[in-house]
């Protein structure tokens, strides 16, 4: 073990036991419905910054993922009545598989090349679903939860304390990637690909591995959504706002270290939570705009680079 | 000659109708100092790209130490022993000059243990050894050429190609660059030196060929390779 993964380990389990316990509180129950999105949109951003922050490949189709997670959990839910378990990790592996072929159709492209043929992705699956009507086609299809397991006593709250363990889980995948020769290798191809190649990394390789794993969190994460809205329809589900939200988090956050997606989840989705509530939902997708305009002006490593700004100028000065 | 390291046979490399290479054939010997010069656009860079599995000849063969490499990508050759230096440097800009030269330790050596220590000694060698920690760019021109050669050292390599390490530098950083190639070279690894600055070209190499429009016009001793007549006109128009 290396330095800091025990505190890392145990700060983990605190997190998760944390949450937990807080969605066997007597809480109201709309803390859980805002603090599962909060949590899926950290999730997604950790899955998105495999491949954005440390690879350097913009990835517009994360809705693309986060929806075929979401029907794949349908399908199975409808054909075999599958628990929500077999429903993530069917929704991982499917969307591990697609995150390879993608890969492998598009990696040869770079910079905005590749952006754009992920977007593209996010078009072909929703036209897909639409006109798949054992999936609900356009109009959608009205889910019946299944009955409650746990010791929980909504089903709302036991999806949240779901997603806050898929969010630890994510979380400690990217930071395993981060900290290991992978990461160096990922980071060796956003410097520069041929010097990366010069210098023995595999580079095809190792970007197939990055995009396999960042599809497969951004499934999982999308697998549990029908079941929380008891609802699933294709033009919300992939919606490009989940793509924006993530790519949006990362920046925010800060792309160089497995915090930064982590913090900026936290804060960009939060805020819009509130702002849904208290000012208007049309607002949200504005505080994505002015926060993303803040940050790459202002802060370009975002609120993790300020924050180590901050620690190493306090340290300084304290000498 | 003992079996060369490195074997180009009848290599050809067109760019649409423009041919770069045309029918290249040059064997390198085990511990060789070897020059490659020629004017602009002449295709020194294009084979050695050729060489290093950044491009891909479109015939012919490249053999290393008895292995057909030329379908092989570049990561490979790397590992099998081929490095190179980049002739405008590329830094791995977001890490330290420490973590760069880790990126072939990892890779090439598969060393997961102690090659923080293998890397200093590395940068020592270099002479580098101060920056260590310093993000590599922030680094002047000569360091960054010396990064690169520390970099392409730190894949172990049995043939290093350096292309144009010295463009750009003043007499005594030419100097610098050209002690620590001789000393590589002592140790047992084949040099392949492009340049253009020829008073460094005829000092390193035992042995020189001369490109124009993609193909080798002459083969010699340095002493030899500036009087003849087709390098000085390839090179002066004349």
């Amino acid at each position: 073990m290396r330095k800091g993964d025990l505190v890392y380990w145990v700060s983990a389990a605190i997190v998760l036991a944390v949450l937990v316990a807080f969605a066997m509180s007597d809480a109201n129950e709309y803390f859980f419905f805002a603090g599962y999105t909060v949590l899926t949109v950290v999730t997604l951003a950790t899955a998105w910054n495999i491949l954005g922050g440390y690879a350097g490949y913009v990835n517009f189709g994360t809705a693309a993922f986060f929806g075929v997670g979401a029907y794949t959990a349908v399908l199975l839910f409808r054909a075999l009545e599958a628990p929500l378990v077999i429903q993530i990790v069917a929704a991982a592996v499917v969307c591990g598989l697609m995150g390879f072929a993608t890969g492998l159709l598009t990696l040869r492209l770079r910079g905005i090349f590749f952006a754009i043929a992920t977007v593209a992705l996010i078009f072909i699956m929703e036209t897909v679903v639409i006109n798949w009507r054992y999936l609900g086609g356009a109009t959608g299809l009205q889910l019946l939860r299944p009955d409650l397991v746990g010791p929980f006593e909504s089903y709302t709250r036991m999806l949240f304390a779901v997603m806050a363990l898929m969010a630890v889980i994510g979380v400690s995948i990217a930071r395993y990637i981060e900290v290991s020769w992978i990461g160096r290798g990922l980071r060796a191809i956003r410097d520069s690909e041929e010097a990366a190649e010069a210098s023995g990394v595999p580079t095809l390789k190792l970007k197939l591995f990055a995009c396999t794993v960042s599809g497969a969190l951004m499934g999982a994460a999308g697998a549990p959504m029908p079941m929380y809205l008891s609802f699933i329809e294709p033009f919300s589900t992939f919606n490009l706002l989940w793509s924006v939200n993530a790519l949006a988090s990362a920046m925010i956050g800060g792309t160089a270290h497995w915090l930064g997606p982590v913090l900026g989840g936290l804060v960009l989705s939060s805020l819009q939570q509130i702002v849904t509530v208290t000012i208007s939902s049309e607002i949200n997708v504005l505080v994505v705009g002015v926060l993303l305009v803040f940050f790459v002006v202002a802060a370009p490593d975002g609120i993790f680079g300020l924050l180590k700004k901050l620690f190493l100028w306090r340290s300084r000065s304290s000498r | 000659m003992a079996q060369p390291l490195l074997q180009v046979k009848n290599v050809f490399k067109h760019f649409g109708g423009f041919t770069a290479l045309a029918d290249v054939s040059v064997d390198i010997a085990p511990g060789e100092r070897f020059g490659l010069i020629g004017p602009n656009g002449s295709g020194k860079t294009t084979l050695i790209n050729c060489v290093s599995g950044a491009l891909r000849n479109e015939s012919g063969s490249i053999v290393f130490d008895g292995e057909e490499i030329s379908r092989l990508p570049a990561y490979r050759r790397t590992r099998l022993g081929i490095a190179r230096s980049f002739q405008i440097p590329r830094p791995f800009a977001s890490m330290s000059v420490l973590e760069n030269l880790m990126v072939p330790l990892e890779y090439v050596a598969r060393e997961r243990r102690g090659e923080e220590e293998h890397a200093m000694a590395l940068l020592r060698q270099i002479g580098l050894a101060d920056k260590a920690h310093t993000p590599s760019n922030q680094l002047s021109q000569v360091e960054l050429r010396k990064l690169e050669l520390a970099r392409a050292l730190a894949a172990q390599p049995r043939l290093l190609i350096s292309d144009e390490a010295m463009a750009g530098l003043s007499g005594s950083e030419v100097d610098e660059v050209l002690k620590i190639l001789f000393e590589l070279n002592a140790t047992g690894i084949t040099v392949i030196m492009i340049e253009h600055i020829m008073q460094a070209v005829m000092r390193f190499s035992q042995r020189v060929v001369c490109l124009d429009a993609g193909k080798i016009i002459c083969e010699g001793a340095p002493a030899d390779i500036v009087k003849n007549p087709d390098v000085q006109r390839a090179y002066l128009g004349a």
